[in-house]
């Protein structure tokens, strides 16, 4: 293999690729609270007895958990103009950011609750505590905490996932490396940098997590 | 110019989801057989082998897996190979099951109780003994439900092949939306297909993780 690799190159584009890398990180962090606040509330739908609305859910989570992303992303941003709901790439992208992610998570923390003794309930309910606050301050918070890892896994595969956004052409890394490649047809060095900063995103968003956890659950720290 | 009727949208995406399919089985076993030996590798308890995989299961977990397509697809021609996208994908989503395979597998394993290795040292077992007659017979079941379940990130990831222009489910859509403009009735009908394919490998693994339980 003769091939001297033009890393140098790419200097000229760092503007570029700092754009996109704010881009991804927005999409990300916008995805992820309102991905993980709109799946708390499926979960709980979820969670309760029967009725319509869990039902509902029930599909929702499973249309989405059993179709590429791609095409999710495809459906909203060519498919839904059709039916008179015109979107941006960057809102497709977001919208179907936060569809996808508000699945898995429905998931994960409905997982979470389950696993809950009933007992809890039961004497949160005997203490006088509505079913609203038996929620929110009796089987959320260890709920949370429990599945805590698993979420955060699937926030960070979403933001992943968030490459493919570049072919509807929201304006992100992937995007600006597809733009860096046409122009200097440095094809590996271009996607091999773009890959480390996702591997940087990635580790990046890990550790925020773990802060988070350590702000959100306060009574681990004592504990440990 | 030719007139698409439904069932000629359908005809076709169905024409082209048998590549989708053929895609994922050829990526499941190759991501099986790699996975298998960096399981092993996992478990051996050497430093170098174990940092080994650590390293290959933190990459390419942590990367997209649309960059590991352009990276094997672009790479492998620099190194002076003539690579089709078919081969690309093949390679890049063995690669980047492997590592997912590997993660759970090597949960399976650790799952076991060490009591058995102590016990089945005891006896005088060697390592390979223990790993065929213990520990993967257990492993195995356990295994079982996961790897079912991750078979559908399989199917879903090939649809990312569609990029580096293989031919298969979404990039057929793609293709008869761009001749037939309708993108709200094709990329449904791909949908549907994506689901028809992954549901039953989801319901399978929801009920084959609920039967081992109670058996267990």
């Amino acid at each position: 293999m003769d091939y001297t690799f033009q890393f140098g190159e790419l200097l000229p584009y760092s503007d570029l690729i700092a754009r996109g890398v704010l881009s991804t990180v927005i999409l990300a962090i916008v995805t992820t609270v309102l991905g993980c606040l709109l799946g708390t509330l499926g979960a709980a739908a979820r969670a309760g007895k029967q009725t319509f609305l869990s039902r509902a859910v029930g599909v929702y989570v499973e249309l989405i958990r059993n179709t590429p992303f791609i095409v999710q992303l495809f459906f909203i941003f060519f498919g839904l103009p059709t039916i008179g709901i015109k979107l941006t790439a960057g809102e497709a992208g977001l919208l179907a950011m936060v569809i996808n992610l508000a699945a898995y998570s429905t998931e994960i923390i409905r997982a979470g609750i389950e696993s809950i003794p009933k007992g809890q309930l039961e004497a949160a309910r005997t203490l006088g505590l509505s079913r609203t606050q038996t929620f929110t301050r009796v089987v959320l918070p260890p709920a949370l905490e429990k599945i805590y890892p698993a979420l955060t896994s699937q926030c960070i595969i979403v933001m992943l996932g968030s490459a493919v956004l570049s072919q509807i052409s929201v304006e992100e890394l992937t995007f600006a490396a597809n733009f860096i490649q046409s122009r200097n047809f440095l094809s590996f060095e271009v996607y091999m940098v773009i890959t480390v900063i996702y591997l940087l995103l990635a580790i990046l968003m890990r550790q925020g997590f773990k802060l988070i956890h350590y702000f959100m659950f306060p009574n681990l720290r004592a504990r440990s | 110019m030719s007139v698409f009727s439904d069932w000629d949208i359908l005809r076709n995406l169905l024409l082209a989801a048998r590549w989708t399919v053929v895609l994922s089985l050829i990526a499941f076993a190759g991501g099986a057989t790699v996975g298998l030996l960096l399981t092993m590798m996992q478990v051996s308890g050497r430093t170098l082998l174990v940092r080994f995989t650590r390293l290959y299961i933190e990459l390419f977990q942590g990367t997209p897996l649309l960059m590991q397509l352009f990276l094997v697809f672009f790479g492998l021609s620099l190194m002076g190979l003539e690579v089709s996208a078919w081969f690309a994908a093949a390679l890049a989503l063995t690669l980047f099951s492997s590592a997912y395979l590997t993660e759970i597998w090597r949960g399976c394993i650790e799952s076991i109780p060490r009591g058995q290795w102590e016990a089945s040292r005891c006896l005088g077992l060697s390592y390979f003994e223990i790993m065929r007659h213990i520990i993967l017979p257990q492993a195995l079941k356990v295994a079982i439900a996961p790897t079912v379940g991750f078979s559908v990130q399989i199917v879903k990831g090939t649809a990312l092949a569609s990029i580096i222009g293989f031919v298969e489910l979404t990039k057929a859509g793609t293709m008869l939306n761009n001749a037939t403009f309708e993108p709200f009735k094709v990329f449904g009908m791909v949908a549907l297909l994506y689901f028809l394919l992954c549901y039953p490998l989801s319901v399978a693994s929801r009920k084959l993780e609920r039967k081992l339980n109670v058996a267990r």
